[in-house]
């Protein structure tokens, strides 16, 4: 398992300096790039515009530029917000709970909902249920998520009165149960495409264990066909899921980001657009990389939980 | 030696095995059908309506579907919307197939070369492609759509910038199944280029794979031009796409829904297409169901 673990590591490391040097280089060789905001200020001149970027030590060989900055990254100095001047790390830590918490809970509802429907498929191939649940993904994975939203608040909020259009929780309440009220719709539009995909794999996934040998032995000791789904099937079908679940995490932050535009939620996604708005270029910069960082982060300890679960995988 | 030719009664492409298979396939067919609609009312469309995308009926604002002389009705400026709409679609459509074109030209080399040489040639590529795929496409499209000039080429180039990683990964294990059998080497003892092999004779073998994958990449490009454009980052009013068309449907969502409805059943429409098409395809050409 250390030698595993260690190897994961490696890769991790690996990955991660490549995912800077994208970040870092495509954002800087777009034209515009970090001084676009003051481009656009009226009555700049060039001169001026010159001088800012010599200031912010821009007009340095890219390759040096780009060590600089990695430099500082490790050791915790990710720039200040154009905004505030508050330190780029701790603004992304103020809405960082926000996103956790709607991811959080966006998955578990995924989870259960989309191992059951793919288990039954399974069990049930070609059934009319079988039938639904395929069809039924493949449009879901066509809805764009902002707009299942809007959908969600003109039915819910607007029509019948039920839940809040937006927002985490009502000012002066902020209670349990209120922002459990706020969290139910959010959650669920983010969860439609994610119960698609987690279906669809934990109908494939059913569908190979359950062919195998040792399932077809059980159910010949006369094991009851509930118990040979649930302790030898599912357990079984539900081991690459894991390694799904980190697969899926750039998309489950790409979903939240929309979601969080569309229920006001005050995450990293409404940060990331609203620094954009204001052209906060190390914000941007810096939730990029975070987020690809967190990406990476669920990536290894996905695979190291499956590792630790199945043997095979780490000594292969 | 670049055709499949085996499994082929003959060499026709319309008696292939694949076609009377994607033939009975009944979602694919519903998919083409209502893609094949959409297209022609698209692009044949406009010249049929009574008012042009831009034109301001100050009259008739906020008048909803089904009223008047506007099918659709018609949004906070008083602009038809289903003129709006079919322009759009036009936009949309076209960003999707060129997105698909430039990503499957990207995908494709990337997986060709680093299957086929192997080695560090392959590793540098792949890890490469896992550093692109750690990147959430949606942060990464909109950091970059907001430092450039959003028309709607480069939108098209950055939408295929930040979705090609697929198609290398499945054309890279593919050159790999392929490269050490007889055929390649019997290319190599003939003395042929290495970029020879890679593009005429493995490339031709690996067309199914390449197909479905690149049907369903027409299907992601449509929805994240929608999603930038909705956050006001993809294409630029006047000129509409389906996702513009939502940006300032939130606002009037209580006075004016349909705004927000109808792109909206139109993007689904259009998605599902393509994702019925690609399935009917995985299906035709045999491809390995779900990647794993």
């Amino acid at each position: 398992m250390a030698r595993y673990l260690l190897k994961r590591l490696g890769q991790s490391i690996v990955l991660l300096i490549i995912v800077s040097m994208i970040g870092f280089f495509m954002l800087h060789l777009t034209p515009g790039g970090p001084l676009s905001q003051y481009a656009l200020t009226p009555g700049m001149t060039q001169e001026t515009i010159d001088r800012i970027a010599e200031q912010m030590g821009l007009n340095r060989p890219l390759p040096v530029q780009y060590l600089d900055w990695v430099w500082r990254l490790v050791q915790g100095d990710w720039g200040e917000s154009y905004r505030d001047n508050q330190p780029v790390l701790s603004v992304i830590g103020r809405h960082l709970f926000a996103t956790l918490l709607l991811m959080g809970s966006s998955t578990a509802i995924s989870i259960g909902i989309g191992t059951w429907i793919g288990i039954r498929g399974a069990t049930h191939r070609y059934s009319a249920f079988d039938y639904v649940a395929t069809v039924g993904a493949m449009v879901a994975l066509s809805i764009p998520t902002f707009w299942f939203g809007l959908v969600g608040i003109y039915i819910f909020s607007l029509e019948l009165g039920w839940l809040p259009a937006g927002n985490m929780y009502e000012i002066g309440n902020g209670s349990f149960l209120d922002y459990l009220h706020h969290l139910i719709m959010p959650s669920v539009v983010l969860a439609l495409v994610n119960i698609a995909i987690w279906s669809r794999y934990m109908r494939t996934a059913t569908l190979d264990v359950i062919n195998q040998d040792f399932v077809k032995t059980a159910r010949a000791k006369g094991v009851s066909e509930r118990r040979v789904l649930m302790k030898h099937v599912v357990g079984n079908a539900l081991l690459p899921m894991i390694t799904l679940a980190g697969m899926q995490l750039p998309n489950l932050l790409s979903g939240a980001l929309v979601t969080e535009t569309v229920f006001t939620w005050p995450g990293m996604g409404r940060l990331f657009l609203d620094s954009l708005g204001y052209n906060d270029y190390p914000v941007v910069m810096g939730l990029l990389m975070f987020s690809a960082i967190l990406v990476l982060l669920g990536n290894l300890i996905a695979d190291l939980i499956s590792a630790a679960i199945d043997p095979r995988i780490r000594l292969s | 030696m670049t055709e499949t030719t085996l499994d082929t009664p003959s060499h026709r492409w319309w008696n292939s095995r694949a076609l009377s298979r994607f033939m009975r396939h009944r979602l694919a067919i519903i998919g083409t059908a209502m893609l094949l609609l959409l297209t022609l009312a698209c692009f044949a469309g406009p010249h049929l309506l009574a008012y042009d995308e831009l034109f301001i009926d100050l009259r008739a604002r906020f008048s909803p579907p089904l009223t008047g002389d506007h099918y659709l009705g018609t949004d906070p400026m008083g602009r038809d919307i289903t003129a709006r709409l079919l322009v759009a679609g036009q936009t949309s459509l076209l960003v999707g197939f060129f997105a698909m074109i430039l990503s499957t030209l990207i995908g494709t080399v990337i997986g060709v070369v680093a299957g086929y040489y192997g080695g560090r040639v392959n590793a540098a590529l792949m890890r490469f492609v896992d550093a692109f795929l750690a990147f959430p496409s949606i942060f990464l499209l909109l950091a970059l759509a907001a430092f450039i000039n959003p028309s709607p080429v480069m939108i098209t180039v950055i939408i295929a910038v930040t979705s090609w990683m697929e198609i290398a990964r499945i054309v890279e294990a593919e050159v790999k199944s392929l490269r050490e059998r007889d055929f390649v080497m019997a290319g190599r003892m003939l003395g042929l280029s290495n970029t020879h092999i890679m593009f005429r004779e493995l490339l031709p073998n690996m067309v199914g794979p390449i197909i479905v994958a690149a049907t369903l990449t027409v299907a992601r490009a449509i929805l994240l031009e929608a999603y930038i454009s909705f956050l006001g980052y993809g294409i630029q009013p006047p000129l509409p796409s389906w996702g513009n068309m939502l940006n300032g449907a939130q606002q009037y969502l209580d006075s004016a829904p349909w705004l927000a409805i109808v792109p909206g059943i139109t993007i689904t429409i259009a998605v599902t297409s393509f994702n019925f098409i690609g399935d009917g395809l995985r299906d035709a050409f045999d491809v390995r169901s779900e990647p794993t």
